[in-house]
């Protein structure tokens, strides 16, 4: 039986991390430094955790697959990063981004978490401009912001459109001090295969050495995953190409719980796919809803270009339908209507997967200028991809998997059901219920890293009592003989097949079945698919070279085996979860086109217990409890 | 399309390399130049050959993998655009494309396309950051920052790392990856209490890795794909220049009669 215990603290919601706080152990500063910490991965989350963790004096050490750390996917997110602050007197407060986003989620997120996030999001900024993260600001020296969607307050802090990499890079630059510092021990090219428990515990992780293929153990105290989100399993995503589920997957296979996994997001700002060779989808922030406008011809299968439809003939979607919000929906809603638009036959460009995003009144009242100065670097990369120029004609734009709401389960401390497992960041299953808001994912992984858990390791490690344990002991060495017969074995089978075909199968299956809309009948027979694709990987696929040296198709065949039983877990999940919420959208559950709740049933978290090889997974419930919102129909009407 | 490719293969870093001649038919104009490689390694694999080796990941100009020196070019003929944003309509129906790795000493071969770019980790740990531990600091709109001062630092701070300004420069000089960051947070008030120490640190280190000196060339400014250019070499000059002078000041004496 898993222990889901949440551990939320009791007490006023406002004073729960504060009593916490002040309730959890401290270890001390001569006994901090015997104590070792293992971070996998180095995106916001997990570089700042293994940074913060350094200057308090901790042993850390932190893993990458990249060349250096400096290459996460936090790197990739554009638009900004949401934080109280209040800065334009518009009326936010810490209460306001916390009930926005609880209700972005659609009411399928720990109001505890959610609370803390927006409590410490006011630091993050803080800590950021400390570091020298080159935030845009107003001609007198201030700070300045944008809006997001969800939200109609202005609270989201920017770089230009390179506000993953500007934070990152801060992560990055401490991180890296601390390397220098020799307090963090840095490990590139170095991939994890396996998570290793002793007693129980999490107690260190064996991993490849992608340039040598060296497999190697390495024991700890506790082990953070922060290894970022699953939409690869689409294939198509937005994001990087090397993202993977592989860390957390190995962690679920030895017992840690995953949550939500059919909770995805499909972005509905990105660039359409253009043919068969495409190989991932670009991300169009956000932002640029603040200034563009949403439309599709009014008359179906109108295929005049865009400049030649005059305005009274073009339906603004959002605008029409959202009133008080607009442009500004909610991801999951506007990803929603563009496919409605385009299943009804009113979509633009190639195979009528396309709608439009036009800047022609932003630029006509504010001026081409002004508008080169906020969305510059993105007109420019959209140019370079389609070959249009979006200050002349309207982008076309089509919804795309972009972020993972669901993730390993964990508790108030940021710990899985694995005691001293701990994950971070988008890993996680946290904070974003079913939905996860713009600008709230850089939010998190850095709340996560700089501000939760090197107070909560803190507290497990003063109030547990850890056997010393290193590298030679029999349970890393039979993970390590399991990583070398993994390997061994996709080298031999020697079959007809690319990793890519499988991945590209995988992902078709997965959007056809699980993507923005799902049923019963397609769920079901989802299963059944990838359990058939997964029988012809281990007997077809085809993996050229060797193990002992660079060797991308290996690292790729692990990866995509994992995503293949991830998949059939996410369709699991959103064909037992009978209703509609944020991002999951089960056809059989709507009203008026809306997402249909059913919080009697489904207010809770879904934790999934792996079984073992060929058993079907266990469903463990985390209720949720609101005490201080009220359930309500989520409306941007 | 018709492409034809000469690729650099080199089974590992001791390993000899050379150019190998590939045929790709049916290479769309929409691909960008990494799905014309996906092509490629899905038809060596099927082939029964060892796919090329070539580092990437985000594939939209950001994460600074992508590292391909195309036709002589770093990143290839697009002005401002990396590798992986270089689309196949750069190229016409009959082409020959030749490919290599970075070609610089601190940056060794790992294998094929594929070079070790560790060097730029350790610059940064020389001091490329502000030491500002978590917790301590103030509210960030007590620091005011004019708006050109961040633009400016903001043009610095976007490099992404890539070394494309190594591979292009003929002395193989990290100049312009190392004046970025000097320029990114010498500009900003945060950074002055350790500008002279981060400007000393990181360009001892640079020299140490065996990066080449400068001599403005401006080859650098002409292959960044952030087209950051070498006026921030000119401001790691000067901070240079200022460090070492104010560094052979002794230091007042500490203590005394107290």
């Amino acid at each position: 039986m898993l222990d889901l215990n949440s551990k939320i603290p009791s007490g006023p919601l406002e004073q729960k991390w504060d009593k916490h706080r002040f309730e959890m152990k401290l270890v001390n500063p001569a006994n901090k430094r015997k104590h070792h910490v293992i971070v996998v991965g180095a995106g916001l989350a997990g570089a700042s955790a293994a940074a913060t963790m350094a200057e308090l004096g901790y042993q850390v050490s932190c893993f990458v697959f990249h060349d250096s750390p400096r290459r996460a996917h936090s790197i990739a997110a554009q638009g900004g990063i949401n934080a109280a602050k209040n800065y334009q007197n518009d009326g936010d407060s810490v209460k306001r981004l916390f009930y926005d986003t609880i209700k972005g989620g659609d009411f399928r997120a720990r109001e505890a978490n959610v609370y803390r996030l927006a409590q410490v999001s006011v630091n993050i900024i803080d800590q950021c401009v400390a570091q020298g993260v080159p935030f845009a600001r107003e001609y007198g020296g201030l700070l300045a912001n944008r809006s997001f969607g969800g939200a109609q307050v202005s609270r989201t802090f920017y770089a230009r459109g390179q506000t993953g990499q500007q934070l990152l890079l801060g992560a990055y630059q401490a991180l890296e001090r601390q390397v220098g510092l020799g307090k963090v021990r840095m490990h590139t090219f170095e991939e994890m295969l396996e998570l290793v428990l002793v007693n129980g515990r999490a107690r260190g992780i064996v991993t490849r050495n992608l340039l040598s293929g060296a497999v190697t153990s390495h024991a700890a105290d506790a082990v953070v995953l922060a290894t970022g989100g699953y939409g690869n399993v689409f294939f198509l995503s937005t994001n990087a190409m090397y993202s993977n589920v592989t860390a957390t997957w190995r962690a679920h296979r030895k017992g840690a719980a995953f949550a939500n996994p059919c909770y995805t997001q499909i972005h509905p700002t990105c660039i359409p796919v253009s043919g068969e060779h495409q190989s991932k989808l670009t991300l169009m922030s956000e932002s640029l809803r603040n200034d563009g406008r949403i439309w599709v011809p009014k008359a179906q299968g109108d295929r005049r270009p865009p400049s030649q439809i005059p305005e009274g003939e073009r339906d603004y979607y959002l605008e029409r339908k959202y009133p008080s919000f607009g442009n500004l929906a909610p991801r999951d809603i506007a990803s929603r209507a563009a496919k409605e638009a385009c299943d009804d036959g009113r979509g633009v460009g190639p195979g009528g997967l396309g709608v439009y995003l036009d800047f022609g009144d932003s630029i006509r009242r504010l001026g081409r200028t002004t508008i080169a100065e906020r969305y510059g670097n993105l007109f420019d990369m959209y140019q370079r991809i389609t070959d249009e120029n979006p200050y002349e004609q309207p982008m076309r734009i089509y919804p795309a998997v972009h972020y993972t709401m669901g993730g390993l389960w964990v508790d108030y401390n940021l710990m899985s059901n694995v005691p001293g497992l701990h994950v971070a960041g988008e890993a996680n299953f946290s904070d974003h219920g079913a939905n996860r808001l713009g600008a709230s994912a850089l939010m998190q992984g850095l709340a996560d890293g700089y501000f939760v858990l090197p107070y909560t390791i803190g507290d497990y490690l003063a109030s547990t009592a850890l056997e010393k344990v290193d590298a030679a002991h029999p349970e890393f060495r039979a993970a390590e003989q399991a990583v070398r017969d993994r390997q061994a074995r996709f080298l031999g089978i020697k079959g007809r097949r690319t990793v890519d075909s499988f991945h590209k199968e995988l992902g078709k299956v997965m959007w056809d079945y699980c993507g923005m809309a799902r049923d019963r009948e397609g769920l079901t027979k989802a299963i059944g698919l990838i359990q058939g694709l997964k029988e012809e990987y281990w007997r077809n696929v085809n993996v050229p070279g060797s193990g002992d040296s660079l060797n991308q198709s290996l690292e790729k065949a692990g990866r995509v085996a994992d995503f293949i039983e991830l998949g059939e877990l996410m369709c699991r999940d959103a064909l037992h979860r009978e209703e509609s919420c944020g991002g999951h959208f089960r056809t059989e559950y709507q009203e008026d086109g809306e997402a249909k709740r059913n919080d009697e049933a489904f207010a809770y978290v879904a934790a999934w217990e792996h079984a073992g090889e060929g058993q079907d997974p266990v469903l463990h419930k985390e209720p949720l409890a609101y005490e201080n919102v009220k359930l309500s129909t989520r409306s941007y009407k | 399309m018709k492409i034809t490719l000469n690729v650099w293969r080199q089974p590992a870093s001791q390993a000899p390399g050379k150019l190998e001649r590939y045929d790709l038919d049916g290479v769309s104009a929409d691909m960008s130049f990494l799905e014309m490689f996906d092509m490629l390694n899905e038809q060596l694999t099927m082939e029964g050959r060892e796919p090329v080796a070539f580092a990437h990941d985000c594939r939209e100009g950001i994460c600074g993998s992508c590292a391909m020196m195309i036709n002589g070019q770093a990143h290839g003929p697009w002005k401002g655009t990396a590798t992986c944003q270089l689309h196949m309509r750069a190229f016409r129906d009959g082409d020959i494309i030749t490919v290599e790795p970075w070609r610089a000493a601190p940056f060794p071969v790992v294998k094929d396309l594929v070079v070790n770019r560790g060097a730029f980790d350790r610059i940064i740990q020389a001091g490329g950051y502000i030491s500002a531990s978590t917790g301590g600091a103030r509210d960030a709109n007590e620091i005011l920052i004019g708006k050109d001062v961040v633009e400016e630092a903001m043009d610095a701070a976007a490099c992404i790392g890539c070394g494309a300004c190594v591979a292009a420069c003929p002395n193989a000089s990290a100049s312009l990856f190392t004046g970025a960051k000097i320029s990114h947070l010498g500009l900003l008030p945060q950074g002055q209490p350790e500008r002279d120490r981060r400007v000393l640190g990181m360009v001892e280190q640079m020299d140490l890795e065996g990066f080449g000196h400068c001599t403005l060339t401006g080859e650098c400014q002409e292959a960044c794909p952030k087209e950051i250019g070498i006026d921030v070499i000119k401001h790691m000059h000067r901070d240079f220049l200022t460090a070492s002078a104010r560094r052979q000041e002794p230091r007042a004496a500490t203590g005394g009669a107290g």
